[in-house]
This record gives structure tokens, C-alpha cells and sequence, in this order.
């Protein structure tokens, strides 16, 4: 993207108001409430997740007010899932830690794609920005920024974004509490097969990435890795058999690239091809 | 304790990870190869985490077989995912196969 703008000159609301892209109070309200009614189908989405985290917390083994303050500080909902399986299979914090930061590298990518789009706002709003970054936020601000011209990146972004990150912060926190009152209501639940929930939202966010071979072999080497690694001391399984995964996909991501730059590549899937053009 | 250390950590690898490119705006970019490989992180870390929870439900070998209501239920979530590519849908048909073999079995 080209810079149209330069970023030391158009960060404080002052002179934005002399370059007419400022915003009035009422505009910059109207844009929070943009935000967050742009937002409200993953809310939709996320309230079943929310609720299921609490309801799980308890018997994984965190407590009500370490369930609540893991929504409020971590806010990501899979590596949050991921902390109670590893608690309650009796897993040490260390470990834990170790293996939110390779769940949630992905968010890397999000930043990536974002960056442009926000470095000319001031540090409060860009890590307020990468708090709230989660896989809904992204989609969100990302398809809006596609379909907006320079001013409202300019000026409105910002708060088009707060509005989109209140509501599911304020979403996530509430769906949390419920789920433990709930789950102190009916500590029956358990056997309803919400335990299973986890899997079955997991297996629907993997199956969209299976469209390429390279993704293909990556889920393949992550299963069976993870079967073969069950037994390795502290759930170090989880990240060996990822961390592999990652190697063997991208190993033959590239191998593919490179001989799809030499030759016409040969039984090849257009959806390999267009992934790799994307990703040049 | 350990609570409150496994949440700090937590809540600091995540924000840093969300920040790092945020806070550097643009002066620091990946390689393409890095990238391509960040693609494979979501999949690879979820099955890795999906398979011994279908497979191994008791702790206790790996169960492949139809008394494993699990196993069968994730047979059901893939089928209904690969045909109706909606996250939600494949959720409740998932948990609904689930009760439903777990109470049949």
C-alpha cells in the first residue's frame, strides 16, 4: 500500500481538524456504533464459545475468578479453550505459556495485515488496537478498511474499531460469567457432551484451511504426531507435534513454489496455485 | 498462585504477539517464507489438540472404534462441515451427535 500521507504529520487529532479529516463528537460516536453493529454476526458466533468457557472452567480446574480473569486480561478464545484442556490434564503454567504464544501466533498475520492501515495513529490506539486483535476484530476492520476511502482510514478508523472491540470484549467477559454460573447451577453439564464442544468447534475451524496439499500433509503429520506423542511428560505432545506440522507444511509449500517457478507444475490444484500466487 | 502466574504469562505472550508489528508500524516486516509458514500454525496446533481428544478419551490407548461416541461425533462434525462450511452448524450437529451416540452406546 502506498503511503499517501505522512504519518508524523496527521497522528494528533489537532491537526487532522485542519486537514478536514477530523471527526466532531457525534461523527466519532457514529462510528463506534458502526463498529460495533458491523460486529454483532461474530458476537452471535462467539456467544456459544463464551458461554461453553466458563461452563468448562470449573471442572478443568481453574477457579471462577482466574476463568473471568483470564477473559478480561488474555482475551483469545482458542488458546483460552486450550488452557483449560491442559489444566485439566494437569499441566504446569510454563507449559501452558509456552503453548498460547504458538496458538496464537497466527495473530502475527493479522498485525501484518493491519499495519499500514494504522501507523499513523498515536501508541495508546495501536496497542489498544493489538489487544483487541482477535480472529473476529480482524475480520471485521479488514474487510471495512477494503471497502473505505483514505479519509475514513484517517480519521474514523479508530473508532470504528473501538466500537467493534467493546462489544466483543464486553461480549466475551459477560458470556464468561454466565458460563460459570451456569456450570455452578448444573455441574451435571459436564455429561450433556459440552466437553466435546471443543473438538467439534475445532474440527469447523480447520476444515476451511484444507484446500491445498501442502495443508493437507500438515494436518496429517499434526494428527499423527499427536497420537504418537500422547504419552511425552508435561502434554509436550502438543507443541512437537505442531511445531512439526508447521515444518513439513511449509517444507512442501515451498518445494511446490519452486517447481511451479521452474516448470508448468503438473496435477497441481488451481487452489495450490492461486495460494501461492497470494502468498509472493 | 500459579493461577495468577499461568494468566500473566498468558495475557503477556498474546499481547505481545498482537503488538510487536503494531508497535514498530511498519519499520519491520516478515519474509515471505516466514508468512507462508504462519499459515500453518492455526491448523497444525488445532488438530494436534483435536486428535488425542477424540482418540484417546480415557487417558487410556488409542480407541478406534465404534464404542467411542467421540470418534463417531467427529465423524459427523466433518461430514456436516465439509458440506455446509458453516462453523456454528457443524458445532451443534457435533454436540448433538455426540449426546445422542454417548447415550445410544
Amino acid at each position: 500500500m502506498t503511503n499517501l500521507h505522512d504519518p508524523g504529520t496527521c497522528s494528533s487529532p489537532e491537526i487532522l481538524a485542519n486537514t478536514g479529516t477530523s471527526q466532531s463528537c457525534p461523527n466519532r460516536l457514529k462510528e463506534v456504533f458502526a463498529g460495533s453493529r458491523a460486529t454483532i454476526p461474530m458476537i452471535v458466533g462467539a456467544i456459544p464459545f463464551g458461554i461453553i468457557f466458563g461452563t468448562l472452567a470449573e471442572q478443568s480446574g481453574l477457579s471462577p475468578l482466574g476463568a473471568i480473569a483470564m477473559s478480561v486480561f488474555v482475551f483469545a478464545g482458542s488458546s483460552q479453550f486450550i488452557a483449560l484442556g491442559l489444566l485439566s490434564a494437569g499441566t504446569g503454567p510454563l507449559i501452558i505459556i509456552a503453548t498460547t504464544f504458538i496458538v496464537n501466533l497466527r495473530h502475527l498475520l493479522y498485525s501484518a495485515a493491519i499495519v499500514d492501515d494504522v501507523k499513523h495513529l498515536p501508541g495508546f490506539w495501536r496497542a489498544l488496537i493489538a489487544f483487541g486483535l482477535t480472529d473476529e476484530s480482524f475480520a471485521i476492520l479488514a474487510d471495512k478498511i477494503r471497502k473505505s476511502d483514505e479519509n475514513w482510514r484517517l480519521g474514523s478508523l479508530q473508532w470504528f474499531y473501538l466500537g467493534s472491540f467493546l462489544a466483543m470484549y464486553c461480549n466475551w467477559i459477560l458470556c464468561t460469567v454466565i458460563g460459570i454460573t451456569l456450570g455452578e447451577l448444573f455441574p451435571q453439564m459436564n455429561s450433556w457432551g459440552l466437553d466435546f464442544a471443543m473438538s467439534a468447534t475445532f474440527i469447523g475451524m480447520v476444515l476451511p484451511y484444507l484446500t491445498t496439499r501442502p495443508m493437507l500433509a500438515c494436518v496429517l503429520v499434526a494428527g499423527a504426531m499427536s497420537l504418537g506423542t500422547a504419552d511425552l511428560p508435561h502434554q509436550l505432545g502438543l507443541m512437537v507435534s505442531a511445531i512439526s506440522a508447521i515444518a513439513v507444511g511449509l517444507s512442501f509449500h515451498l518445494a511446490c513454489r519452486r517447481k511451479e517457478k521452474t516448470a508448468v507444475p503438473e496435477g497441481m490444484s488451481t487452489e495450490d496455485i492461486k495460494t501461492n500466487e497470494e502468498n509472493k | 498462585m500459579t493461577e495468577i502466574l499461568m494468566i500473566t504469562g498468558m495475557a503477556a505472550v498474546t499481547f505481545a504477539i498482537r503488538y510487536i508489528l503494531l508497535a514498530s508500524a511498519g519499520h519491520f516486516s516478515f519474509p515471505g517464507w516466514a508468512k507462508a509458514g504462519l499459515n500453518f500454525v492455526p491448523p497444525a496446533v488445532l488438530t494436534a489438540i483435536i486428535f488425542p481428544a477424540i482418540l484417546i478419551p480415557n487417558n487410556n490407548g488409542i480407541e478406534f472404534n465404534i464404542e467411542n461416541p467421540a470418534l463417531l461425533a467427529a465423524i459427523v462434525a466433518v461430514i456436516t462441515g465439509l458440506v455446509r462450511k458453516d462453523l456454528l452448524t457443524t458445532i451443534i450437529v457435533g454436540m448433538f451427535a455426540f449426546g445422542l451416540f454417548k447415550w445410544l452406546l
